[in-house]
């Protein structure tokens, strides 16, 4: 092991590779013809499923053996086979949460060290420059469960880092973070580029994260081939359409997905007011206290404000699925519809056409086995007849663009089309309220606008909308009313 | 998480601290299985007064005792008195109704029951106040040489058990909104299970694929950054649990009531 010696960068040499998953016919990465040079930063975008994250896998050496799928051609690594190359490349996943590999902040970043093989000294020696790298300035013995999303993802990069790689993968890793943890990321990984000189591939769907520290972009199609590479500005102005059409966030690219309106002079018509609220998953967990707030009818209400400040838990709470810690939760005449007490007390049917929560993780509430059952589950529980039922989720999976997966388990459904899944079954009731956590999170483009666009024009129609996001674009299209958390001052820790 | 407070707050023990956590272990398993191979209530008061006796020199309290043992405590009487009504019966009879009759035999042998429980279980839990997972894994690994592969695969996976409990308590919440939470607990139980196993595999490959990309099962032989050693204090608890061992059989042996559970 050198000391002190800053690794030189690698080079990635792809020829006629593919890769075939052990469980599907077809190929997600064909005929991939790519050099990148040591030193070389690269972002890989194409649309969901086109094999980015393959091909990266690839690039780590974690793709496994035969049992796990089939190589086509060539990929190397400094010539190498990346498997044996193990601790050339560097790779950061998405999930915050399933990369935290031990508990304490320290052990975490030396683990790859010891799989390595480095001595004990220089381990240590490299774990504290790995954390100054990514600036996480916590004690070694700081446990990781206590990491905010964005200090979990340095965790990763620097965990990465004190194996001394030439190569730095980056799969999505801002896409779970709000927008604090993204700056956070994003600065830790320029300031390690500045450093160490490395070669960098990263995917992301959100460009103008990375299109100002990049200097190439290479894009995949549909069917997991190279379509387009060169300078960023290039490639994203001569293949902008392509790269929309893919989901891709290309920067500066107009939404249209209409804009707030401003809660009009009139006499306010609250369905939903919270009274002297105080919001916690337990007594012993309050997170806020003495909330005064109201959703206007026909209106789209946005709850902003930083992770932990207890949006998700505003949100169960205003959904009659949790129960206020103290003070009231009171439903308008009209929504209550001669149903006595606060939403908590009403039963799980009750609830069905009143308020409709679509949780932050779609899998959360997949109950059944094909997407068509998943949307019947609401007629169902309301116990509408046959011919209703399949009118309603008929409709829903046109207007969804879920009727070529009508059959598909929904826990196999991509990211995208999770989200309109879960957003769709929860319409099937039809409530007068929908309340909504991240709907937007971490989702491509094309979701976003059918998702943004569909709401708004269901709120002009008369839905109440409450939903929880970071996200600037949305709260531009549905932001007609705000609600911003901060955290509060006697908030015990969760 | 719960266990990182746990070590926290338990205030610190003499000798104990310093002996490696599979010192520990061997000395809980040392004590207590002469333990489980008799029935007489001698092996086991005598076993239980020198375990008190030495807990005590090390600095538990009684009110630590309680907080951290309480199920220990809990289980001992709840024991006994199964014991006591429906133990064999034998000798003169107190008590007895239908099936739960008091004997000379029913009330001896609740008598030694609840002083086994105790005997086993404090040594257990006492020994393990301040175990930090880790330190075991480490200890497991070099010390006792098991193969690392699969004791920080277990580490590292036990660490997603908390990230399950949320998992379970959204879905249940879940249920509740999609309205299918007033009916049919056992069905819903099923989809929630279900889901689970599906979340917890794909957790399971994701972690496993994080491990993998910092080198993990590699043919390299790893090195450790902790290192786990044994030192004379470890010595000294493997020397103390024998004692405690061999004077628990010897009194009952020497007392005569000595009655190993295959005769």
């Amino acid at each position: 092991m050198s000391e002190g010696l800053a690794t030189h960068p690698a080079a990635v040499d792809a020829r006629g590779w593919g890769w075939r998953h052990a469980s599907r016919l077809r190929p997600a990465v064909q005929g991939v013809d790519l050099r990148v040079e040591p030193g070389e930063r690269v972002l890989l975008v194409g649309p969901s499923g086109a094999g980015k994250s393959t091909l990266l896998h690839a690039m780590a050496g974690v793709h496994g053996g035969d049992d796990e799928g089939e190589a086509f051609g060539e990929l190397l690594v400094d010539g190498i086979e990346p498997a044996r190359a193990r601790g050339r490349a560097g790779l950061v996943l998405q999930d915050p949460d399933s990369q935290v590999i031990l508990a304490r902040v320290g052990d975490d970043v030396a683990f790859g060290c010891e799989n390595l093989g480095v001595p004990r000294d220089e381990i240590w020696r490299r774990v504290h420059v790995a954390l100054d790298d990514v600036g996480l300035d916590v004690p070694l013995d700081h446990p990781s469960s206590a990491l905010s999303g964005g200090q979990k993802q340095r965790l990763a990069l620097a965990g990465a880092l004190a194996m001394r790689p030439g190569l730095l993968l980056l799969d999505e890793p801002t896409a779970n973070l709000d927008p604090a943890g993204v700056r956070e990321v994003r600065a830790a990984v320029e300031r390690v580029l500045d450093r160490h000189g490395s070669t960098l591939v990263v995917v992301e769907h959100r460009v103008d994260i990375w299109a100002d520290l990049v200097d190439r972009v290479v894009v995949l199609g549909h069917d997991g081939r190279l379509i387009a590479d060169g300078a960023p500005r290039l490639v994203l102005a001569r293949e902008r359409d392509a790269l929309l059409d893919a989901g891709v966030w290309v920067p500066g690219a107009p939404l249209g997905a209409g804009t707030a309106r401003a809660t009009d002079g009139t006499a306010p018509d609250p369905m939903i007011a919270a009274r002297g609220l105080a919001i916690g998953r337990s007594v012993k967990g309050v997170v806020q206290r003495g909330l005064e707030l109201e959703l206007l009818r026909g209106t789209s209400t946005v709850v902003t404000g930083p992770n932990g400040a207890g949006k998700s838990t505003l949100a169960l709470t205003l959904g009659g699925l949790l129960r206020p810690i103290e003070g009231r939760v009171e439903a308008s005449a009209s929504l209550s519809a001669g149903l006595r007490g606060e939403p908590i007390a009403w039963r799980s049917r009750d609830l069905l056409t009143r308020i409709g929560t679509v949780f932050q993780e779609p899998e959360h509430q997949f109950v059944t086995s094909t997407v068509r059952a998943e949307l019947e589950v609401a007629p169902r529980a309301l116990r509408l007849g046959d011919r209703e039922t399949a009118e309603r989720v008929d409709e829903l999976l046109a207007r969804l663009r879920l009727e070529r997966i009508a059959r598909a388990n929904p826990f196999t459904l991509s990211g995208g089309e999770k989200r309109r899944l879960s957003v769709a079954a929860v319409l099937a009731a039809r409530p007068s309220v929908l309340i909504l956590d991240e709907p937007t999170f971490g989702q491509d483009r094309t979701t976003w606008l059918e998702l943004t666009t569909l709401l708004r024009t269901l709120v002009d129609d008369g839905l109440t909308l409450l939903s929880v996001t970071h996200d600037a674009a949305y709260i531009g299209a549905l932001g007609d009313d705000r609600i911003h958390l901060e955290h509060s001052t006697e908030r015990a820790f969760a | 998480m719960t266990a990182t407070i746990g070590i926290q707050d338990a205030p610190p023990l003499r000798l104990i601290d310093r002996v490696n956590p599979v010192t520990k272990l061997a000395a809980a398993m040392l004590v207590t299985t002469p333990l489980l191979f008799t029935v007489d209530w001698v092996s086991a008061a005598t076993a239980l007064v020198i375990e008190v006796l030495l807990f005590t020199v090390a600095g538990v309290r009684l009110g630590m005792l309680v907080r951290r043992a309480w199920p220990i405590l809990l289980a001992a009487p709840i024991a006994g008195i199964s014991m006591l009504l429906y133990g064999r019966p034998s000798g003169e009879e107190y008590w007895s109704f239908w099936l739960a009759r008091i004997t000379d035999g029913s009330i001896e042998l609740a008598i030694a029951v609840t002083i086994r429980v105790l005997a086993i279980g404090l040594p257990a839990v006492l020994l393990f106040l301040r175990v930090d997972p880790t330190e075991l894994a480490d200890g497991l690994a070099q010390v006792w040489r098991l193969p690392s592969r699969f004791v920080l695969g277990a580490l590292a996976g036990a660490r997603l058990v908390g990230l399950f409990i949320e998992d379970w308590h959204a879905m249940a919440l879940s249920r509740r909104a999609r309205g299918i939470g007033d009916t049919g607990a056992l069905r819903r139980f099923a989809t929630m299970a279900f889901a689970l196993l599906v979340l917890a595999i794909r957790r399971g490959s994701k972690l496993a694929t994080a491990m993998e990309a910092r080198g993990f099962g590699s043919d390299r032989t790893r090195t450790w950054a902790r290192e786990s050693t044994v030192g004379g204090s470890d010595w000294v608890l493997i020397a103390i649990a024998l004692a405690v061992a061999a004077a628990a059989l010897g009194a009952a042996v020497w007392a005569g009531t000595f009655h190993p559970v295959w005769a």
